[in-house]
This record gives structure tokens, C-alpha cells and sequence, in this order.
């Protein structure tokens, strides 16, 4: 039963597309929301669907994100086209940034982007490549706490 | 507090939700950088920013912040006010400064709404 899909979503995003950044981790919101998980696995999911979207508004060409949820468990994908991350483990520590003036002031690029993707999931690998692009995947554990 | 005593402390103009004054509030957090509410806030808080673009109101929906004052005398540009009357988040300005604002409400018994152990 635990792994039945009951829900599942394609979504893209376009880089440098700032005026809808944020748009898709709000739609993830309100879908999570509607199936009836608890409040805070939501909000969990939101945030870092929230911040991998801004990530490939900042850095990346394009991306695909996909949603699926299970009745335990909601897996988020974003594998975006881009420029990559030339050191994976440097890009995972609080405080590391390449953002521009541009990003700064929308409140973002602080370097704090992958570790809260990584704190806010139980389950985060990324993995990437120069010239390439990256692709990130995450998982919440939602101990059948949900509908 | 509820918003509507503390649109008075910290001498606020109601932007958007009116309606919504009566909810009430017992943390408050302070910070331009959106990175810092979505890392450090607890959910339910009010956020005191000086961000006036659409993202101060996407991160206050995504991490669950109750309620936006623009300190210093800020407006939230057209489409940060049409999200938040959608979601039904209320904005407020405040002519007071960020130091100003936040020291008002810990005068008044507010708490910070943040748990700021490193990531």
C-alpha cells in the first residue's frame, strides 16, 4: 500500500524566469495541502521545493520538477540543463555562494539554498555536472501521519 | 498581541487584510534575506522586512509566516499585494525602522519566532 502513487506532477521552469520564480513550489504547496499531509510536512516540502526552484531560476537554463507523493512519502526532482556545480560538497556548506547583486536582492543567494534543501528532507542526493546541469532529488518521510 | 495592537505599537498603515487584524501573535522575526526566514523561522510567526518585492510574500506563504510589516515606511509592489490578498496574508507598513520595530515588540512582551542553530 505504502508505495501506491497517489499523486504525481511534471512541472518546468525557465532560468532566469524571475517573475515566476516561485510559482511551482507554491502549486506543490497547495496539491500536498489538498491530499491532507500534516502541516509541517508540508511546509517541509514547500521550503525545499521553494529552494531548489530558486536555484534553477538563478543559475540554471531550464529544469524539470517532478512530484510524486505516496501515502508515506512525498519525492521531489529537479533536474535542470545549466551551468552544473564545479564542487558539489562546497556548494553543501552554509555560506558558500556564486549569486550575483541581482539575486541578493531578491533575498536570496546567501549560500544557504542546498543546506536547507538537505536539512529540511530525510532523504537528499544531488548530483551534478560542469557545463551540464544538476539533478537534486529529496524525499519526506510522512509515516502514514497523512489521508 | 493581536495585529491590530501591534499595527498601533509599531505605527502601521494596513496595507491589505483588513479583515485579518484580530489574528494573534506571540513571535516575530526580522530579516531582508528570505534565506534566513525559510532556514530559521518557525511557523505562525509575523515577519518584519524591509523587502518590499513579490518574494518577502512567496517566502512568508512557503514557510507559514502569518503576517508581513515593510518597516521603514515600505510598499510591497502590485503583484506582492495581489499574492497576499490570494493567500490571504495581511501586509502592513511600518514608519519605524527595523531596530525601531523589533524593539517596540520585545518591549512588549513578543519573542523571536526563529530557531537560529547553524543548517
Amino acid at each position: 500500500m505504502s508505495d501506491d502513487v497517489l499523486f504525481f506532477k511534471e512541472f518546468s521552469i525557465m532560468g532566469k524566469d524571475f517573475s515566476n520564480a516561485g510559482s511551482v513550489s507554491t502549486e506543490i504547496k497547495s496539491i500536498l495541502k489538498e491530499i491532507g499531509f500534516d502541516r509541517l510536512i508540508v511546509r517541509r516540502a514547500a521550503i525545499a521545493s521553494y529552494e531548489a526552484e530558486m536555484n534553477v531560476v538563478m543559475y540554471a537554463k531550464r529544469a524539470v520538477a517532478r512530484l510524486s507523493a505516496t501515502p508515506t512519502s512525498i519525492k521531489i526532482e529537479f533536474q535542470d540543463e545549466g551551468q552544473g556545480i564545479a564542487d558539489v560538497d562546497l556548494a553543501l556548506e552554509e555560506g558558500y555562494s556564486t549569486a550575483t547583486p541581482e539575486m541578493r536582492e531578491m533575498g536570496f543567494g546567501a549560500g544557504m539554498g542546498l543546506p536547507n534543501i538537505r536539512h529540511n528532507a530525510d532523504e537528499f542526493d544531488i548530483s551534478s555536472e560542469v557545463d551540464k546541469g544538476t539533478h537534486l532529488i529529496f524525499t519526506i518521510h510522512a509515516d502514514g501521519n497523512n489521508g | 498581541m493581536t495585529l491590530e495592537e501591534i499595527s498601533r505599537v509599531i505605527e502601521c498603515e494596513v496595507i491589505t487584510g483588513e479583515k485579518n487584524l484580530d489574528q494573534d501573535f506571540t513571535e516575530v522575526c526580522a530579516a531582508d534575506l528570505m534565506s534566513d526566514v525559510l532556514a530559521f523561522v518557525a511557523p505562525g510567526g509575523l515577519l518584519l522586512t524591509g523587502l518590499r518585492n513579490i518574494q518577502s510574500v512567496i517566502t512568508s506563504h512557503v514557510a507559514e509566516v502569518r503576517a508581513i510589516v515593510y518597516v521603514r515606511g515600505k510598499v510591497p509592489d502590485e503583484e506582492a499585494i495581489k499574492l497576499a490578498e490570494q493567500k490571504g496574508i495581511p501586509l502592513l507598513s511600518s514608519r519605524l525602522s527595523m531596530f525601531e520595530a523589533s524593539g517596540r515588540l520585545f518591549q512588549k512582551g513578543l519573542r523571536p519566532g526563529s530557531n537560529i542553530k547553524p543548517l
